[in-house]
Parts: C-alpha cells; sequence; structure tokens
C-alpha cells in the first residue's frame, strides 16, 4: 500500500488505461499543457499527444455528443466536464443519446464512453461552481453513476468505467481532490455496483458518498468516546445502487440515517429511504432520517455556505434524534 | 465522371422508393395501423439520394428525424425499415426505435435522430474516431435549416474546422423549421451556407431538387474530405411539399406557394430529363413500378409479423459488452 492524493489517483486510473489502450481517449477544456482545471490530467498531454488528449473549445454541449459518436465507433472516450453544474450544458447528449442509444438501436451499438465531472462544493465558489447534481443522473435510464470518496476507489474504479461498455457518469470531488488515502500497489479494478461498508458498527447506520463520507466517519470517530457506534457504509455506486449491502446494514442496526450534499428534495437519499422502507421495514426501530444541502441555491460566501450545505453537526443532531426515538 | 443512363434510372427508382414509402406510411396513418407521428420527405427525395449515392457504401451516415429518404437511398431493407416503423421485432430496432431512431451499422447508418441538431455533434464524433483509426472513410451528417439555429451546429462545425475532421455537413432546407419560416429564423435572409464562413469551412448552396447536380458536388466534396482536405457543408435548397409530420394542415403557408412548389417535384421533373437523356418511357415506367412493387410487397410482410413481447420492452438498457463496429 502506499498513500496518495485523490486527484493523484484519478491521473493514475488515466494514465494507465491510456498506456494499456489505444482507443482511449481523453476530450475536454484545458486539459492539454494546462493539466485540467484541478490538475488531474497534468502530464498526460505531455505523454501522449495532441492525438490521444483533445483539448476543446468551450463547446460542452457538442464535445459530450463528439464523445458520443466517438464511442460509438469503437473509441473509449473520457470526457471531463470542468465542474459539475456545466452538465446541464451535456444533459440532452447524455440522456438522449448515451444512454438511449444502445436499447434504442436495437443493441446494435455500444457508447463505451466515462463522463468525469468534479461536484459538490469546494467553499466560496458559489451557485454555478458547487453543486452535487447526483439526481440528474440517477433517473436517466441506461446509464451508470458512481462517486467514489477515497483514492483507492477512485482509481479503480474509473479504470472499471473506462473498460465498462456503457456510459458512466464519474462523480469526483473537488474537496476531495487534496484528501490522501492509501491505494494497493500495482494494477487494479473495483466493480462498479459495488457500495463498501468502511467503518463497521452496531448501533446506526450512517450511508453517503462522496464528499460526505469522510464526514460521516469523522462523526463516527467524534461519537466512538461517547459510546455510540456507528456504521458507515459509502453507496459508491449511485446507479444501480447495492441493496444487498445497503439492506444487510439496516437489518443489523436498525436505524439509519442517510446523508448527501446534494439538495434534500429529489435526491439519492430519497431514493434510497424509499428502498429501506420497502424492503426493510419489519427491521427498522426509528424512521429514516436524511441530512443533505437545503433546497437552496448554494451562496457564495463562506459564512452563508454553511448554512446551506449539511455539516457534521447535522449529523450529530441526526443521531441524537434518532436514538430519542422510542 | 458522367452517370450511365442505368445509374440514372438507379437513382429514379430509389426517389420513387422513398415516396411510395412515405405515401403508404400515410396510408397506414389513416386506417390507425401505424402509431406515433412521423416526419416525410416528400419533395426532398432528390437531395437524399444525390447525397447518398454520391459517397461510398463505407462512408457513415448520420441523420436526422426526416430520415426515410436518407435510410432508402442507403439500400436498407425496405421490409426492415417498414417493419420498424410499425413496431415490429423484425425491424432494424426490434420496434425500439422507429421513424427517429433507426440505426444499421451493416449499412453504415449510424442513425436517425429525434432531437434536432442532436446528430451534428454524434457525426462530429464518430469522424474524430475515423481520424484517430486513420481510415479513410467520411462522415457525411444531414440536418434541416432549423437545426443551423441549435448552439451544437455552431459548437461542432467550430470543432470540426479545427481538427480538419473528415465530415460533410449537409443542410437540406426546406425553407421552414416545422411552422417557421427561413426568413425569420435564419438571420441573413433565411440561407445557411454563409454561416460556415464564420469557422472557415468551404460551403455552397445548390438546387436540391436536382439530383444530378447534388450527386456531382457531394462526389467532389466527399473526395476532397478523404483527401484531408477538412470539412465543408453543402446547403441544398428543397422543399417539403407535405405538412411537418403526419397531415398537419400548413396554416403557416398559401395553396399557391405550395403549387407553384409543387412543379419543381423532383419526381415530376426527373422523368423527362430521363426522356432527354436517352432512357425510354418502358425503363423509366419499369423503374417506378419495380420501386413501388418492392414497397408494397415489403408492407404487405411486415404487416404479417409480430411485435416483440416484455423481454424485448425491458431487456438491452445495459450491454454486457462491447459491440465492435
Amino acid at each position: 500500500m502506499r498513500e496518495v492524493f485523490y486527484s493523484k489517483a484519478v491521473n493514475e486510473a488515466l494514465d494507465e488505461e491510456l498506456s494499456r489502450d489505444s482507443s482511449v481517449i481523453m476530450i475536454g477544456e484545458d486539459i492539454g499543457c494546462y493539466g485540467g482545471a484541478f490538475g488531474v490530467s497534468k502530464g498526460l498531454w505531455e505523454k501522449y499527444g495532441a492525438e490521444r488528449i483533445w483539448e476543446t473549445p468551450i463547446s460542452e454541449g457538442s464535445i459530450t455528443g463528439i464523445a458520443v459518436g466517438a464511442a460509438m465507433m469503437g473509441m473509449k472516450p473520457v470526457l471531463e466536464i470542468m465542474f459539475m453544474d456545466f452538465v446541464a450544458l451535456a444533459l440532452d447528449q447524455m440522456m438522449n443519446s448515451a444512454g438511449k442509444l444502445h436499447y434504442m438501436y436495437g443493441e446494435q451499438v455500444t457508447v463505451p464512453m466515462v463522463l468525469r465531472t468534479p461536484g459538490g462544493a469546494k467553499g466560496g465558489y458559489g451557485p454555478s461552481h458547487s453543486q452535487m447534481l447526483s439526481n440528474l443522473f440517477v433517473g436517466i435510464p441506461g446509464l451508470k453513476v458512481v462517486a467514489p470518496s477515497t483514492p483507492k476507489q477512485v482509481k479503480g474504479l474509473l479504470k472499471s468505467a473506462i473498460r465498462d461498455p456503457n456510459p458512466v457518469v464519474f462523480i469526483e470531488n473537488k474537496r476531495l481532490y487534496p484528501q490522501k488515502g492509501e491505494i494497493p500497489e500495482g494494477e487494479y479494478l473495483l466493480p462498479l455496483d459495488k457500495a463498501e461498508v468502511l467503518s463497521e458498527g452496531t448501533d446506526i447506520t450512517l450511508i453517503s458518498y462522496s464528499s460526505m463520507t469522510p464526514v460521516c466517519l469523522a462523526v463516527k470517530n467524534a461519537l466512538q468516546p461517547h459510546g455510540i457506534n456507528l456504521e458507515v457504509v459509502d453507496l459508491v455506486s449511485l446507479q444501480p445502487l447495492d441493496t444487498d449491502t445497503i439492506f444487510a446494514s439496516v437489518r443489523k442496526t436498525g436505524r439509519v440515517i442517510i446523508v448527501e450534499e446534494a439538495c434534500l428534495t429529489g435526491g439519492v437519499a430519497g431514493e434510497v429511504s424509499a428502498l429501506i422502507a420497502e424492503h426493510c421495514l419489519d427491521s427498522l426501530e426509528a424512521p429514516v432520517i436524511r441530512v443533505g444541502a437545503a433546497d437552496a441555491p448554494i451562496p457564495s460566501s463562506l459564512d452563508l455556505e454553511k448554512f446551506v450545505l449539511p455539516q457534521a453537526d447535522d449529523i450529530v443532531q441526526a443521531v441524537k434524534r434518532i436514538r430519542e426515538w422510542a | 465522371m458522367q452517370l450511365s443512363t442505368d445509374q440514372l434510372l438507379d437513382f429514379y427508382h430509389l426517389m420513387v422508393k422513398i415516396r411510395s414509402f412515405e405515401e403508404t406510411l400515410g396510408s397506414l396513418f389513416s386506417k390507425g395501423l401505424l402509431g406515433g407521428t412521423s416526419h416525410f420527405c416528400i419533395g426532398q427525395e432528390a437531395s437524399a439520394v444525390g447525397v447518398v449515392q454520391g459517397v461510398r457504401d463505407t462512408d457513415w451516415l448520420v441523420s436526422n428525424h426526416r430520415g426515410h429518404g436518407h435510410l432508402l437511398a442507403r439500400r436498407l431493407n425496405v421490409y426492415r425499415v417498414m417493419a420498424e416503423l410499425l413496431g415490429r421485432e423484425t425491424g432494424y430496432c426490434f420496434g425500439r426505435g422507429g421513424s427517429q431512431h433507426m440505426c444499421s451499422m451493416d449499412e453504415h447508418f449510424l442513425g436517425t435522430n429525434g432531437i434536432t441538431g442532436g446528430g451534428i455533434p454524434i457525426a462530429a464524433g464518430a469522424a474524430l474516431a475515423l481520424k484517430c483509426q486513420k481510415s479513410d472513410s467520411i462522415v457525411v451528417v444531414f440536418f434541416g435549416d432549423g437545426a443551423s439555429n441549435q448552439g451544437t451546429f455552431h459548437e461542432t462545425l467550430n470543432i470540426a474546422s479545427l481538427w480538419k475532421l473528415p465530415i460533410m455537413f449537409v443542410c437540406e432546407n426546406n425553407l421552414y423549421g416545422m411552422s417557421n419560416p427561413v426568413k425569420r429564423s435564419v438571420a441573413g435572409g433565411g440561407k445557411v451556407a454563409p454561416r460556415a464562413a464564420g469557422y472557415a469551412i468551404p460551403a455552397q448552396t445548390l438546387e436540391g431538387r436536382d439530383v444530378e447536380l447534388v450527386w456531382k458536388a457531394t462526389r467532389e466534396a466527399a473526395e476532397r474530405i478523404r483527401n484531408g482536405g477538412g470539412p465543408e457543408l453543402l446547403e441544398l435548397m428543397t422543399y417539403r411539399l407535405c405538412g411537418h409530420s403526419k397531415s398537419e394542415p400548413r396554416v403557416y403557408r398559401t395553396r399557391e406557394e405550395e403549387d407553384q412548389m409543387a412543379k419543381l417535384d423532383p419526381l415530376a421533373t426527373f422523368p423527362k430529363r430521363l426522356l432527354e437523356l436517352g432512357c425510354t418511357q418502358e425503363q423509366i415506367d419499369d423503374a417506378a413500378n419495380s420501386a413501388r412493387k418492392m414497397v408494397e410487397d415489403a408492407t404487405q410482410k411486415a404487416l404479417q409479423d409480430e411485435p416483440g413481447d416484455r423481454h424485448v420492452a425491458l431487456s438491452g438498457v445495459f450491454a454486457e459488452e462491447e459491440v465492435s463496429k
């Protein structure tokens, strides 16, 4: 094992797959000598050249369609959308082409593309550069959606996503890029459809993904000395959801808090909550609680931002509430 | 290169096949045998046949919502195209796609597309793949005047020009984006070709109802593109002699205008030209009759077929493995 930054783990996955398979290409804005807005693709343009790393004008709608068309013809494009907020401009090609073509064209084509994009707030980036828009993609048939939280996950999953024959929305996170974690030596792949129990516990299950997972782990560590033993389950895959792992944890603890950075309404937490209600009602000892962003735009001011985005204390309050339930 | 009499008769045969196919669809709609909607290209057959026959069969085509002409000009199996429209499992896409979402990779037809302007970047992506794979094939993408107002048109022309992609942009300008006339929707007088200048792409505006002219211009442009000359745009002036979809009442234009335009109907003018070029009336009639017979037989056969079952409806959302092209 060795310690690397989350962003470096992404870079290693890209490097290894570009080196392994000549049909892998990258498409995106400022991914050339600049190395990507967050430096994730640094060095790749120098190493693989402009015939593999296609740096584009600012045209999210069309570069997404270009990735789709190239994928249909046997390439494996990895598309970078600089901020997840900008996927609004790419959405038509993702929902009306990428997710549908294999099905609607009678299985004559596949669309083996990856849309990589960093979601979530980094602190002070404001309403159009801070959103976690996972909810936009999970309701579109034909798309796989993953949102890794650790360097180990992000590397193994990105390599699997690039090799998958289906379009994969790969949600990275700006707040996670500078976080370090251990990854295995040598090559490894991780399955795209599995959740991960990151820390076992007995009292309450915290279910989360992406940037909220380290917050949940921190809450667990903070409450441990108070005799509260939390289990932390990282969804990793948002579409499909790994219901086996989710339900097993719910049946063990009987109490569930679902935490996400996206707006509370219409989000992944609501979907997980509904599945638990449908399948695990007998195991529940308290109502399922969701913790997420307020249904409001994310303000630029750091002082205001914390009132909109979920904080560690919101999770602590939810733990308190769920423990007090008769 | 000159077109032989046999080729010219074949073009006429294809044009009649397209017309007859859509007239048949009209009658299937009125009998309640066809669901949903469909966009006819009645009056626009010459641009479809001239372009598709002007490139190689190994060149890739991307079409739009008005794609029956493009499909049949590429000689897709009429029976399987009809079966697809009728929602039968024997259709090209098992009845999942229908008119606006039909594909045949064997015939290098990358698909019709129901989103106006949606096929344009997909075509550029296919051209990028051909460039990466060092193929000598090119991509042809069809769209209408209406799609030239979408952002994807402008973004994609810019990128295709920068990257010198092997792609031919073919605008079939039929003067109306649904009900909206080009004079009110395409700034600068209703022509699309001048827009290409902003992206340093060579473009020409041609009479799209002249199949010989379209064929010749396409052939020449295709060879320039194939030889690394970068993208080109052809704007083919034409007219849809029917409504936008099915049988809408066409309140946005006058019957006088339609009568004038009907005189330019390529299916009315081309047989006269064939006679001038030395074809006999019998040859011309044979070309037309054989086309109508093919459509009739294909329709009867497709009507006998069964629609797919629940499995066809619910499977195939995700691929198990990559389908190599």
